[in-house]
């Protein structure tokens, strides 16, 4: 089974939120919350600057402290793409998970479960990409399974300079940002 | 390091109906609509999905060839233009003083009647010509027509001397074209991209995003001018953080490092320029060292970058840019660069300005309009010779002065005059001097304020638009066709044209009945199948050549019938040959340059009150830079207000201290700051630039407004 992964190109991120318009619409996301955000981060002095523009959301640990601290398994690897994903009927509300992820990805749902990006599950189905990565009007995220060598994701990951977020957490992250720019 | 986050925690928001995760499940239907996006002016095609009979989402049209299957944030949110809770729900018939939003509900035949009534009177009292109807959109098409049969010539849209006129201009008298819309630049093959305040990426035109994208990813050299370090200068090669005014002092230093250099196109210049030698005299005067002081650019990095462009030449693409209206200069400006263009020879070549094609589609076959027997009110003796479309600013002058003649009625579909044109306080006292306002929106804009009558349309999603044929890199028409129901007592604009024309008699010019016939006689007269446009929302016409090289004559529709170097027009009339530099007024000390610009998830001041981009942004900021904030004890976060030497002052809006932007200046989003006490509160937050642009510097070459003119000081007491 594939290891699904999103490989995102900041060399062309225009930080323009296309991608979390399209995940509140997409999975109905309450009012006032969201499963992706934009970061952007500068660094130097006036004029002399560079700044890195970042679409962030879950980044699907290989090694999920959120799962790991669940009381009653409602937050888990599930077997279709290695993804972590949340039963919300096994989900008692109690936040750990909310406290364990070290990248703030996970919000408490109005209906009272814990809730997060699921890298469009439901669409991943259907053969179709995460609703983000579908309408980014800069073509700068990629979908795939990490685990094929000739995937894009993983293609992209061989030719290019690449980063995770917080890797001294240990968690092992599956979304990976790309640092250099692309060479055509 | 400074770090930012969007679009968490924001305050939340209401109307739009839950549904389950985006899993459908199989007691659910799905039916999908395509159709155009109208949240901008750019006209991208999307398809609209309804879920068990309600809107879920809108993605873009795969054959379009604007969206290329994706929409902008803007367009993905569209949605939320059906769901805003702040809509107009019923026709409004003003009950007190203007202005006081005070409103009793009418229906549309009351509203009707009252409106055509008083235009009758106007037209005997005074003549057609002083009803004057102001314009934005795709909407708008039917609108121009009653009024047109109605017989005044006096049409006006605020996307000429507020927006890309002295662009349009520039161009038509260096090249005998304008730029038009969508823009003819070919940033997707341009292998050195030049940004003069045009911030793509937070400016966010769908095609010109996706080919900026685009350019980056294959290694376009890219070079921005902005006294802001915005998103687009974060992907460049060179930023030249320019001080606020000079941007011709530095197109004119670099035509001169390409032409004392010989750098230049010389077989481009030769073969289609006029004028050549008269303009390098001209220019010889402006070196690097000359620009240094006014701009703040190294000489060294002016001849750089000038070298750059040389390099990539034909496929450098200084970009012309779309809102321009800042010194009253602009003409000027727009022409250096499209000059400095000419030197690098792009136009008509790839990778610089590619030739747009549309298919042939007839216009419905109406009677002949009336012929005024005035001429337009808005330019008396073509003070302004080279304005081309109609004046907003000069219909409201006549408004106020009566002269040449009067200006009675204003009707005004879909642009909120009081944000897009300078100088709230002769907006509104020209309004004092009407006798019909009509304003026809969407939401309670603060134009809706001071109508008479207010007749709410139909959104986008809801109604059908005339057709749009496009001129494009591949030619296309495409359908607007509504998707759900409007949810209340709304009206297709198309609907409100024609009832009125009815009402003030001009039935004739309304042959058909219905839009789709309208419509459908259009596509066929045009060889197309209505059936399919409906079904597929676009039919893509054949390609044409885009580039001199594929075909397309170089030809130039300038006096010369070549690219006017030197300009005998702009001689004659008494205006400068070849643009010269002036320098602009100084910010008086402890105060600061007013910039605005765009932000990806909102269109002008029509989207705040979208439940979904107003979750993502639901307020501006003050972008100060941060030594100076810190001198002020400021830091993120806080509040001021700005205000303007007249002392208007803005609502309190929040700092950011940054430091991506100059000292000498602080910059917002356009749009924000609401006051409309029908807009609920949540929505009516941040600044309003528009409040603070007292100061209009008017371009004497075409009458477009120069806004930014205007300096600011910060008022902590919040």
């Amino acid at each position: 089974m594939a290891r699904f992964g999103m490989v995102i190109d900041t060399s062309k991120c225009v930080g323009c939120m296309d991608c979390v318009a399209a995940c509140k619409t997409e999975n109905d996301v309450p009012d006032g919350l969201c499963r992706d955000w934009i970061v952007t981060e500068v660094t130097g002095v006036f004029p002399d600057l560079s700044m890195e523009i970042r679409s962030e959301r879950c980044n699907m640990c290989d090694n999920p402290p959120c799962v790991h601290c669940c009381p009653t398994g409602a937050s888990h690897v599930s077997d279709f793409g290695k993804l972590v994903q949340i039963t919300e009927d096994m989900c008692i509300g109690c936040k750990a998970c909310l406290a364990a992820c070290p990248y703030g990805a996970r919000y408490a749902h109005p209906k009272g479960y814990a809730d997060k990006c699921t890298f469009c599950e439901h669409r991943l189905k259907v053969g179709q990409d995460p609703a983000c990565v579908s309408v980014c009007p800069t073509h700068c995220m990629h979908f795939g399974d990490l685990d094929d060598p000739h995937s894009e994701v993983s293609e992209l990951l061989a030719s290019r300079k690449s980063k995770v977020l917080l890797p001294e957490a240990g968690t092992e992250p599956r979304v990976h940002f790309l640092t250099d720019k692309a060479k055509e | 390091m400074e770090i930012s986050t969007a679009a968490a925690g924001v305050t939340a928001v209401g109307g739009i109906p839950a549904f389950a995760h985006g899993v459908l499940s199989s007691s659910e239907t799905l039916r999908t609509v395509p159709t155009i996006c109208e949240i901008c002016f750019w006209k991208c095609g999307g398809v609209a999905h309804v879920r068990d009979g309600q809107l879920w989402k809108i993605v873009g049209n795969e054959i379009d060839p604007l969206s290329e299957g994706r929409l902008c944030p803007r367009g993905t949110g569209g949605v939320g233009a059906h769901y805003d809770a702040t809509r107009l729900t019923s026709p409004l018939i003003r009950k007190s003083q203007r202005g006081k939003e005070q409103w009793v509900q009418a229906s549309w035949e009351e509203a009707l009647q009252y409106i055509a009534e008083r235009m009758l009177k106007i037209k005997a009292k005074y003549g057609p010509e002083s009803m004057a109807l102001f314009t934005h959109g795709m909407g708008s098409k039917f609108f121009k027509h009653t009024m047109r049969a109605f017989g005044t010539p006096n049409i006006a849209a605020p996307s000429y001397a507020q927006c890309r006129g002295p662009r349009e201009v520039g161009f038509e008298l260096t090249f005998g074209e304008g730029v038009s819309s969508p823009e003819r630049t070919d940033i997707a093959n341009a292998q050195c991209l030049v940004l003069i305040g045009s911030h793509l990426g937070e400016n966010m035109h769908n095609t010109q995003v996706q080919e900026f994208a685009q350019a980056i990813q294959k290694g376009a050299s890219i070079i921005v001018v902005d006294p802001r370090f915005s998103v687009a200068a974060s992907k460049a090669k060179y930023y030249l953080p320019i001080k606020p005014g000079t941007d011709i002092a530095l197109v004119l230093a670099w035509m001169n490092v390409l032409v004392t250099e010989e750098l230049y196109d010389k077989d481009y210049v030769e073969a289609h320029g006029f004028g050549f030698d008269a303009f390098a005299a001209e220019i010889a005067r402006y070196t690097p060292e000359w620009a240094y002081p006014k701009t703040g650019i190294d000489p060294a990095r002016i001849r750089e970058t000038a070298r750059e462009m040389a390099r990539y030449r034909p496929a450098s693409l200084v970009h012309p840019g779309r809102h321009v209206t800042w010194y009253g200069d602009d003409a000027q400006r727009s022409r250096a660069i499209a000059l400095l263009n000419a030197l690098l020879g792009s136009w008509g070549r790839k990778g610089g300005f590619y030739y747009p094609s549309g298919m042939d589609v007839p216009e419905y076959p109406y009677p002949d309009y009336p012929t005024p027997s005035r001429p337009k009110a808005d330019n008396p003796e073509h003070r302004h010779p080279f304005a081309d479309e109609t004046l907003t600013n000069g219909i409201r002058d006549a408004t106020l002065s009566g002269k040449p003649y009067p200006i009675k009625g204003w009707m005004v579909y879909d642009t909120n005059l009081i944000y897009t044109v300078p100088n709230q306080a002769e907006t509104i006292r020209a309004i004092q001097e009407l006798d019909l306002m009509v304003v026809v929106d969407v939401i309670p804009s603060e134009i809706a304020g001071w109508a008479d009558v207010v007749l709410p349309e139909a959104v986008y999603l809801e109604r059908y638009d005339d057709l749009h044929v496009a001129w494009f890199r591949q030619p296309f028409v495409g359908l607007r066709q509504p998707v759900v129901e409007a949810p209340d007592d709304q009206k297709p604009g198309w609907w409100i044209a024609r009832e009125l024309a009815h009402k003030l008699g001009l039935q004739s010019y309304y042959p058909w009945n219905d839009i789709e016939e309208y419509l459908r006689k259009r596509t066929e007269s045009a060889g197309l199948s209505f059936d399919r446009l409906k079904q597929d929302g676009i039919i893509l016409g054949p390609k044409q050549p885009l580039y001199f090289d594929e075909g397309v004559p170089a030809e130039f529709d300038t006096p010369s019938g070549k690219i006017e170097f030197y300009s005998t027009q702009l001689a004659d009339a008494g205006f400068d040959p070849v643009p010269k530099f002036t320098p602009p007024e100084e910010p008086p000390p402890g105060s600061f340059r007013l910039l605005y610009g765009r932000a990806p998830v909102h269109s002008f001041s029509r989207t705040q009150t979208n439940p979904i981009l107003s979750d993502l942004m639901d307020e501006n900021e003050a972008w100060i830079n941060q030594d100076i904030a810190r001198r002020y004890g400021l830091v993120s976060g806080d509040y001021v207000r700005l205000k303007n030497l007249e002392g208007i002052t803005s609502k309190r809006v929040k700092v950011k201290a940054t430091q991506r932007i100059r000292g000498d200046c602080i910059f917002v989003t356009h749009g924000f700051g609401h006051t409309s006490r029908e807009i609920f509160p949540k929505y009516r937050k941040g600044a309003s630039d528009a409040k603070l642009l007292t100061h209009y510097k008017v371009d004497p070459l075409m009458g477009g407004t120069g806004m930014n003119v205007n300096f600011v000081t910060l008022d902590l007491e919040t």
